[in-house]
């Protein structure tokens, strides 16, 4: 796109992300009101025996005794403010336990989500460049395998390997527990502490990533214009690089943007599998105590953190295509 | 039969609906194999494969895993196509509408496929099992709920462009009404890649409840593959067998659903043999 | 002694298609500074050829034998690095689709650029750019060169090409069907173009067609080739005007000649058909962000009477497929009146406009999307009289009767329609009009996708059923050699309005509008009578 209306651009895709995230909250107002049973308790985190004098404090700080549409509004406003509500059960604000979690999630998708694509890509290249030979059935079924297999078991596989007997990586955990590090030797020890779980994480999306770049590789290289680029005897390296990789790299951009919150769903089960402390494993503790707000918390902030990404893809893709227009 | 021959050059298609049917009698003979419920304590605990007539070993409570494997064929087979059929109605439905009428219908309809393809949906299944108790109907829903939006999207792709084929305006022009116009000659030729997504989605839906059940939302009263692991997880240095033999029983049928769905795409589009991983 | 020369060139095919080789024992030559045109029917191999000159035959289709001189270079000699070398300096080529031909995230300019830089030559591209973009007549060079290919039309792009191709000088230009895509109006220009450098850098040019106008246009020298082999080679004007080959003879028969038909009987006084008004505006641009507004039909008033074959004729986005589809609903037309026998259709309803299906209907252009490739041809010829409540049996025994009709025999009822050929889809398509006896037919380029001999026997099958069910037709084309011969009154469009109408021999005679004058100045070899047998 012509770099001018890059402002415009940006400025209409921040409205449309702005809706998004309005309608998850409305979302997520409705699926405490279709939760069976009393609204307040699902607020409060607990079913059943729930103290009286504490639900009735929760209907009057929801609203819950008024219309549906200022409830709405309340909640809205609630949420807008940053106010994701209380656990009760871990006696914190949402909203901080989000937060303390937040960077580990972080670090977890963002090296699990460069590791795939960048061996994604380059795996699909090869064997796009390769196609019908032996190395192209080896990446393929190395695809196809890690397409299928679940990630949850994945993780447990490489504990069982690499942790239980090879006794080579830690099986849980960030860091070291009670070992006190500091500067280099912290940030090998996460480092030592990330690897399974951001390789399993990562190993199913490089499959995906291999194989739509295969695809996409196999597609462009069947256009016109590579055929224009041979005639003009451009080099056969010059031409997969220059012409056919980066029209193929297009779908591969839109489709690390619809993804993205596969991926961090993913992240859910690595990090039960590795008791990994980031936003996951909250979600896993919180379902297991019943803590709905929580629960809530968590989708709507794994999905803001999904929209902020899709509008990353989008400007990458902008600056890209210079086909893109301002919708 | 020109369908059936090019299906079956495909050999990884041919594997995989050799694998799909062993996986089927298992589930259709569960009970006759592993009479009872596979509930029931028959050995002793951590028996490792092979040991007192296990084999593939026993659980911590002394459950046969095997049995534990061929009665939870039943469920994952069972979600997966049940949840997959009610996910393509929802999705055919509203890309179908969305392709055929166009304009803001077909505006509306995308901006919500969008919103439904934006949340992470992972996360929104977690959310819908765990507000409405674990059982088997909410899993279904839950996992059909989050898995139709690429259908409506494909199915609108689809109808999108068979609406300005000439075939279809041929239609308008003598005279059919629109009923049968969507039924008659657009859905048939939207048809085939229909049919190869829906086998990638049962894959899909068989690996979404193994991993529901494996954080504990599955039917509490319910053997499934997802849950073995689950209950293996913690005690995965004592007894391995726990969690790698469903883990491979989940694989082998994904496995099988995917190499099925290519040959389908293969043998319904010939131009693209050997093109599609 | 020859710029290229081609001996005994034969190509295989894979095993399982129609014959044994993509083409055999080509013998071929191109000296300096001439034009050669290699012509023939699509899938006569001619393609082939060219890619296989400049070495660029994808791996399923080889070379079984010959050579391939490009002066004193034997082409087939070289190592693939040698060949590639060659490429873009010494003999460069040009495509039929301008759409897709260029790197669509690259600039124009960076495109040209790279031809020169891939050669060694990267230090001159940024003098050299500009400098190619104004030798193909672009305006303003400095601009274009920044532009991204979507910015630009068909036409521009199709001289982006040549520019690219005459970066480094070729002395042999390979063009295949380089105007097949474009306008007629584009076509001229490019085909000026070609000849005006051709004759400028003394270059040889081979050319790819499978038009006998443009051969009359441009040839010096030309090879007519048929299922792989060249029957017949010789000088343009002698091939063109005393053909040898019983196939040259047919293909160039087969040429519309431009000339009205015979005057048929008067014309009935009877209006069917009258457009009043009629305006169709179409919106681009979504929720957010301006609006764009096309005007695909305006001012576009016409009449058609018992009988009578009105031709609409008009380049790409002239508003003419939309005008008639307005006529069938296809489209709605936001204001006017479509007047059939007095009744205006426009406000019908679905319902209330059924009737009406009966007796109008329409042929369209591409034979390859217009039948519903999951029904058999039967059906699909009976599924209209069936919709109008006609009992099955009986519809069906009408289609068996249509089909010989068209021309086609009986046993294919029960087959699919990826069974035929283009030629017999069409046919199976106007048997699907006429199953619901229509008074009116509107043909919508029923012939564009069509090799040259098959549109000829469509051509006299339309105007054979014309006669004889006494139709009234809209004929729509682009081809104005094909709307002389069909249309008794002939309607030119451009940007949605009918600029001039009137009695095919006026308007082809003495037109009155500057831009009827302008297409009519573009039909390629208007200067060529094809010689009659």
């Amino acid at each position: 796109m012509d770099p001018a209306k890059l402002p415009g651009f940006l400025a209409q895709r921040l409205v449309k992300a702005a809706i998004v995230v309005l309608a998850i909250v409305v979302c997520n107002f409705f699926l405490i009101h279709a939760a069976p049973g009393d609204p307040a308790s699902v607020i409060a985190g607990q079913s059943g025996a729930a103290d009286e004098r504490f639900l009735q404090q929760l209907r009057t700080q929801f609203g819950l005794d008024q219309p549906l549409h200022v409830q709405l509004w309340i909640y809205v406003k609630g949420v807008l403010t940053l106010d994701l509500g209380f656990s009760h059960r871990q006696q914190m604000p949402v909203s901080t336990l989000i937060m303390d979690r937040l960077p580990a999630t972080l670090l977890l998708t963002g090296a699990a989500f460069a590791f795939a694509i960048t061996l994604g890509i380059t795996l699909g290249t090869l064997a796009a460049r390769r196609v019908g030979t032996w190395a192209d059935s080896v990446i393929t079924v190395l695809a196809l395998t890690f397409y299928a297999t679940p990630l949850f078991w994945v993780g447990l596989m490489l504990v069982l390997f690499f942790s239980v007997w090879l006794e080579w990586l830690p099986s849980f955990g960030m860091m070291s527990v009670g070992a006190n590090l500091a500067g280099l030797a912290l940030v090998l020890d996460v480092a030592k502490h990330l690897l399974l779980p951001a390789l399993t994480l990562g190993l199913f999306y490089m499959a995906v990533y291999a194989r739509l770049t295969r695809a996409t590789m196999l597609e462009v290289a069947d256009q016109d214009f590579v055929k224009t680029a041979r005639a003009k005897g451009v080099p056969e390296g010059q031409v997969v690089r220059r012409h056919v990789l980066r029209n193929a790299l297009l779908p591969v951009i839109t489709f690390a943007g619809i993804q993205a919150g596969q991926l961090i769903g993913g992240s859910i089960l690595v990090e039960t599998v590795f008791a990994w402390p980031g936003i996951g494993r909250l979600a896993f503790e919180a379902l297991l105590a019943r803590d709905y707000p929580v629960l809530m918390g968590v989708f709507f902030a794994t999905s803001v953190m999904v929209v902020l990404f899709n509008l990353l893809t989008d400007l990458l893709y902008a600056v890209v295509d210079p086909r893109v227009e301002v919708a | 039969m020109a369908f059936l021959k090019s299906f079956a050059r495909n050999k990884g298609a041919v594997v995989g609906v050799v694998v799909l049917a062993l996986v089927f009698v298992v589930a259709a003979l569960a009970d006759v194999i592993f009479p009872g419920t596979p509930w029931d304590m028959v050995a002793a605990p951590f028996m490792p494969p092979g040991e007192m007539d296990m084999l593939l070993g026993s659980d911590s409570l002394g459950r046969d895993v095997a049995a534990g494997i061929a009665h939870g064929a039943r469920i994952s087979l069972l979600v997966g196509a049940v949840s997959t059929v009610v996910a393509l109605a929802l999705g055919v439905s509203l890309g179908a509408l969305a392709g055929y009428v166009g304009g803001v219908v077909d505006d509306l309809v995308m901006r919500f496929t969008e919103f439904f393809q934006t949340i992470p949906s992972f996360v929104l299944a977690i959310l819908l099992v765990a507000i409405f108790t674990p059982t088997i109907s909410s899993v279904v829903f839950a996992i059909a709920v989050v898995s139709w939006p690429p259908v409506a999207r494909v199915v609108r792709a689809e109808f999108l462009s068979l609406r300005s084929r000439e075939f279809v305006q041929a239609a308008e022009v003598l005279g059919k009404s629109r009923l049968s116009i969507v039924v008659g000659d657009i859905l048939p030729n939207a048809l085939s890649p229909i049919i190869v997504l829906s086998s990638l989605m049962v894959a899909n839906a068989i690996l979404l409840e193994s991993a529901l059940s494996f954080l504990g939302l599955g039917d509490p009263n319910l053997m499934t593959w997802g849950f073995l692991i689950g209950s293996g997880r913690s005690v995965i240095r004592l007894a391995w067998w726990m969690s790698v033999f469903p883990g491979v029983a989940i694989f082998l049928t994904v496995l099988a659903l995917n190499l099925v769905g290519e040959g389908l795409s293969d043998a319904l589009n010939p131009r693209l043999a050997g093109r599609r991983t | 002694m020859s710029l290229l020369r081609v001996e005994g060139l034969t190509v295989a095919l894979p095993p399982g298609g129609d014959r044994p080789h993509a083409v055999e024992g080509i013998d071929l030559t191109v000296d300096p500074g001439e034009i050669v045109c290699v012509v023939g029917e699509s899938g006569s191999g001619k393609s082939i050829t060219a890619n296989a000159v400049m070495g660029l035959l994808p791996k399923t289709l080889p070379r079984k034998a010959g050579r391939i001189w490009l002066g004193e270079t034997e082409l087939t000699a070289q190592s693939p690095e040698q060949l590639r070398a060659l490429r873009g300096s010494r003999m460069a080529m040009i495509f039929q689709e301008p759409m897709t031909a260029l790197n669509p995230l690259m600039r124009v300019g960076d495109q040209i650029a790279e031809a020169l830089s891939v050669h060694g030559e990267k230090r001159r591209a940024r003098d050299r750019v500009p400098e190619l973009l104004a030798a193909v007549n672009l305006p303003d060079p400095a601009a274009i060169a920044r532009a991204h290919p979507f910015r630009l039309s068909g036409g521009q792009r199709q001289r982006v090409m040549i520019a690219m191709a005459l970066a480094l000088e070729p002395a042999l230009l390979i063009a295949d069907e380089p105007t097949t895509a474009l306008d007629v109006t584009t076509q001229m220009q490019i085909l000026r173009l070609v000849r005006e450098i051709q004759s400028r850098k003394g270059m040889g040019v081979m050319f790819i067609t499978h038009d006998f106008g443009v051969v009359a246009e441009i040839a010096d020298r030309v090879a007519v080739m048929q299922r792989g082999r060249i029957v017949e080679q010789g000088a343009a004007a002698e091939v063109l005007n005393n053909p040898r080959h019983d196939y040259t003879r047919a293909l160039i028969a087969a040429v519309p000649h431009g000339a009205p038909g015979e005057a048929r009987a008067a014309v009935a006084t009877e209006t069917v058909l009258e457009a009043r008004g009629v305006a169709k505006t179409y919106t681009r641009g979504g929720w957010f962000g301006a609006r764009a507004l096309v005007k695909a039909v305006h001012d576009a008033d016409f009449t058609l009477k018992r009988g009578e074959t009105l031709g609409l004729v008009g380049e790409s986005g002239s508003g003419k497929s939309t005008l008639a589809r307005c006529v069938v609903d296809l489209v709605r037309p936001e204001a006017g009146q479509m007047l059939f026998h007095g009744q205006d259709l426009r406000p019908l309803s679905r319902s209330a406009r059924k009737p009406f299906r009966k007796r109008i209907q329409m042929v369209f252009q591409d034979p390859y999307a217009s039948l519903n490739p999951r029904r058999r041809v039967g059906e699909i010829i009976a599924e209209g009289p069936i919709t109008h409540g006609e009992a099955r049996e009986r519809a069906l025994d009408r289609a068996r009767d249509l089909l010989r009709l068209v021309k086609l025999d009986d046993g294919a009822m029960d087959r699919f329609p990826h069974e035929f050929s283009g030629g017999q889809r069409q046919r199976i398509g106007i048997a699907r009009a006429l199953a619901m006896e229509p008074e009116l037919l509107i043909a919508d380029e029923p012939v564009s996708a069509l090799d040259v001999s098959v549109q000829a026997q469509v051509l006299a099958l339309l105007a054979e059923i014309r006669a004889r069910l006494g139709l009234t037709m809209l004929f729509i084309t682009h081809d104005l050699r094909v709307a002389a011969q069909v249309c008794d009154r002939i309607a030119v469009m451009q940007r949605g309005a009918i600029v001039e109408q009137g009695r095919t021999a006026d308007v082809f005679g003495n037109p009155q509008h500057s831009y009827t004058r302008a297409l009519l100045d573009s039909i390629p070899g208007r200067g060529w009578t094809p010689p009659t047998f």
